[in-house]
């Protein structure tokens, strides 16, 4: 895994722009770099090397010359791809994915997407078409972002790159802002930067003649809600689960180099773990954060599991202190400004894989969306059932079960749970039903937005466009599966694979790779019934029916702990970092303009006062903080610096 | 006296959950939950508030939206408790 940039148009000085951006990401590939240039065209490319150690380099041409790519990512079906190449004459002159990738391109053009099982962001160069055809894949594991500078069009593996490029400068996007403090993150193709897009997930692109056409390859889809299903016993769509994902797993521990896992104590990386200890028999390394508060800690888990698995366990510790210690080099990574601390402890996970010596990992990210795992999925029956008898005083108890771990509830009554949920007060005919509290709740942090950039964004809804990106048949599915649609088409590549995934396991040039994102996995769990994945309210059902010999009962009946990490408390207190005094000043926030000083000053000392605040309040916190650490890396004097540099 | 309590509580509620911002002016009956004022966290501090400034003990059973969704039914609220404390 890797990152590149590249340009298409006429550039001055293309070698040394390449070696410039590539030298911003030079994170994400610190073992060899590599350059390609023609007439008006150019790649460059900072290598990890996982696969095809000897002979991957890129970017890579084909035989004839004509083809040239720059790849981020893995194929991890690419030996069975290869295999079927080879049988058709095709001769291979490294033993790369890359390589793969090259061929199926010369025989089936953009079609060849649909043959690649894995997590991928490329370019290749066409020479006899003079088109540069770009592509991503499906679920968003990698990134692949681009601008145009008048007839040049740029494109890199992340933002800092395209920073590099003369006459684009970074500036925060307001109406991203305003997903974000709604949705959580932009929607693609929209970036927190103006005018730098991101291509969206499963989507091709074409650049020709001086035009650009993006189009999907791949769409996620349920079946009608009014549609039997085709998996109607329970115990073979269990064993078929079970079959995909050893196979998914498989496939990707396929490398050159070794593989460890990542092992938070929760069901899901302890399957993915279990599964990939057995394909290296004793000798899987796991990796873990642990945490000084009983509240978001999991240690004891993470050990029974090592100890069950003998794998050969290591673990960092996120101490009072440590969050805001590396939180402005998170912010650097995300390149977006986010409102929950957690990327931040990931990112020290990353750097104890990186310090093991490890280059790649396995993660359990993804279930949740696949399996219905999530607690807003519980939420939102129990919304539906209360909604089915207003006033109720015994049915929105339930909510208390689902949130066992938010204080803020335990003493509520009937009456203020079913308020607070909206149990009551919101049409069952919103297409966003499901996660209406949650958009709500997000978007109360907006009373922090100033009066310039309330002005500036007017009666703009983010809400309103996510709805507006919902395909056709969406209104046709069961509620469970349009939540899971929801989640698994904005926040999981948004935030999940993105703020928590590729960017915080990339700042220390680790791959992390996702069994649960195999496509067929997906496809399989979208065909299968709801009560399969949520059974009443027990979230992955299916998946503990096809995994229970795999684990300890402990951990297979494990209710799902929400991954958290502490939010403002990370930055007040004693010891508390001096940037944060500064970021939320009345001057800098004052200066930058984008939220409200006398307000944001209020919050920061009642947040000092009582760290334990609600979310609005954190997320506020967190989203106001990110904000400001966003301007002073990318548009204040530390981005200055490092163009200079 | 419901006018003092009412100011008591508006301040609170604006200081504490608006954080100082008045460009919406908020009325007597507008519902603190539907506008996204307060949250589950905030009922409680809510609570905390009226016991600490008003020497009275709020019951579980009374922290409910019909007694804290609005300045008017806080307000109406407080006033009920302090003169049922007061005569008892």
């Amino acid at each position: 895994m890797c990152g590149f940039v590249g340009y298409f148009g006429a550039v001055r000085d293309g070698r040394a722009l390449l070696e410039r951006m590539t030298a911003a990401i030079a994170h994400r590939g610190p073992d060899e770099q590599g350059f390609f240039t023609g007439p008006e065209v150019g790649l460059g490319h900072a290598r990890l090397s996982i696969v095809g150690l000897g002979d991957g380099q890129q970017p890579m041409s084909d035989a004839s010359g004509a083809l040239t790519i720059a790849f981020n990512g893995e194929i991890f079906n690419y030996v069975e791809l290869r295999e079927e190449l080879q049988a058709r004459g095709r001769r291979f002159r490294t033993a790369s994915d890359t390589e793969v990738i090259l061929h199926l391109y010369d025989e089936m053009g953009e079609d060849c997407l649909s043959l690649l099982n894995g997590d991928f962001a490329f370019a290749i160069w066409d020479a006899r078409r003079r088109r540069m055809f770009l592509a991503r894949d499906r679920m968003g594991v990698r990134p692949l972002f681009y601008t145009r500078q008048g007839d040049r069009f740029y494109f890199a593996s992340e933002v800092k790159a395209l920073l590099q490029v003369p006459g684009v400068s970074a500036q925060i996007d307001p109406v991203a802002l305003d997903q974000i403090f709604t949705l959580w993150a932009p929607i693609a193709p929209r970036t927190a930067f103006r005018d730098i897009c991101e291509l969206e997930p499963a989507n091709l692109m074409i650049v020709q003649d001086g035009g650009i056409s993006t189009r999907p390859y791949w769409s996620l889809g349920y079946p009608d809600h009014d549609t039997p299903s085709r998996h109607r016993d329970e115990r073979e769509a269990a064993e078929e689960l079970r079959a995909l994902l050893t196979e998914a797993t498989r496939i990707r521990m396929r490398a050159d180099v070794p593989v460890g896992s990542y092992l938070s104590g929760g069901l899901d990386s302890s399957i993915t773990s279990a599964l990939a200890a057995r394909m290296v028999p004793g000798g899987l390394r796991t990796f873990s954060v642990t945490f000084d508060s009983a509240e978001h800690d999991e240690s004891e888990f993470q050990l029974e599991m090592a100890r069950a698995l003998g794998t050969q366990h290591s673990a960092v510790a996120c101490r009072e202190g440590d969050i805001a210690a590396v939180f402005p080099e998170v912010i650097r990574f995300t390149e977006r400004p986010i409102i929950r601390t957690a990327p931040a402890p990931l990112f020290k996970l990353s750097g104890l894989v990186r310090e093991a010596g490890l280059k790649v990992v396995l993660t359990g990210e993804g279930a949740d969306e696949v399996f219905a795992g999530y607690d807003i999925f519980k939420e939102n029956r129990v919304r539906r059932f209360c909604a089915r008898q207003p006033g109720s005083r015994i049915r929105p108890h339930l909510f208390r079960k689902l949130y066992p771990y938010l204080p803020g509830l335990r003493q509520q009554s009937a009456e203020y749970l079913a308020s607070f949920f909206g149990a009551n007060g919101h049409s069952l005919d919103d297409p966003l039903y499901s996660h209406r509290p949650r958009l709500d709740g997000t978007a109360a942090t907006k009373l922090f937005f100033s009066g310039d950039l309330r002005a500036s964004l007017g009666n703009y809804d983010a809400a309103e466009e996510m709805a507006s990106r919902l395909p056709e048949a969406f209104a046709r599915w069961h509620p469970l599966h349009q939540a899971q649609y929801l989640e698994a088409r904005f926040l999981l590549p948004g935030y999940i694979l993105s703020s928590q995934g590729d960017r915080m396991a990339m700042a220390h040039g680790i791959e992390g790779r996702f069994p649960f994102l195999d496509h067929r996995l997906v496809e399989f769990a979208a065909g299968l019934p709801p009560e399969m994945k949520l059974k009443g309210l027990v979230e992955k059902h299916i998946l503990r029916e096809a995994t229970k010999d795999l684990l300890p009962p402990s951990i297979g009946k494990r209710s799902k702990q929400p991954y958290r990490a502490p939010d403002s408390a990370s930055f007040v207190g004693a010891g508390a970092a001096d940037y944060v005094e500064t970021a939320l000043g009345e001057a800098e926030i004052g200066a930058n303009g984008l939220f409200n000083p006398k307000a944001v000053a209020k919050l920061h000392e009642k947040c000092r006062a009582r760290p334990a605040s609600g979310f609005r309040d954190n997320a506020a916190f967190v989203g106001i903080l990110s904000t400001q650490l966003w301007l002073k890396t990318f548009t204040g004097a530390d981005s200055q610096s490092s163009k200079a540099a | 006296m419901t006018d003092t309590i009412r100011d008591a509580v508006k301040a609170f509620v604006i200081e504490n959950f608006l954080f100082g911002d008045t460009g919406n002016p908020l009325a007597d009956a507008d519902s603190l939950i539907e506008n996204g004022i307060i949250d589950s966290t905030g009922v409680l501090e809510l609570v905390a508030f009226i016991e600490d400034r008003y020497g009275i003990t709020v019951a579980d059973s009374e922290i409910v939206p019909a007694n804290l969704d609005s300045l008017g039914r806080i307000t109406a609220f407080i006033a009920s408790k302090t003169a049922a404390s007061a005569t008892a």
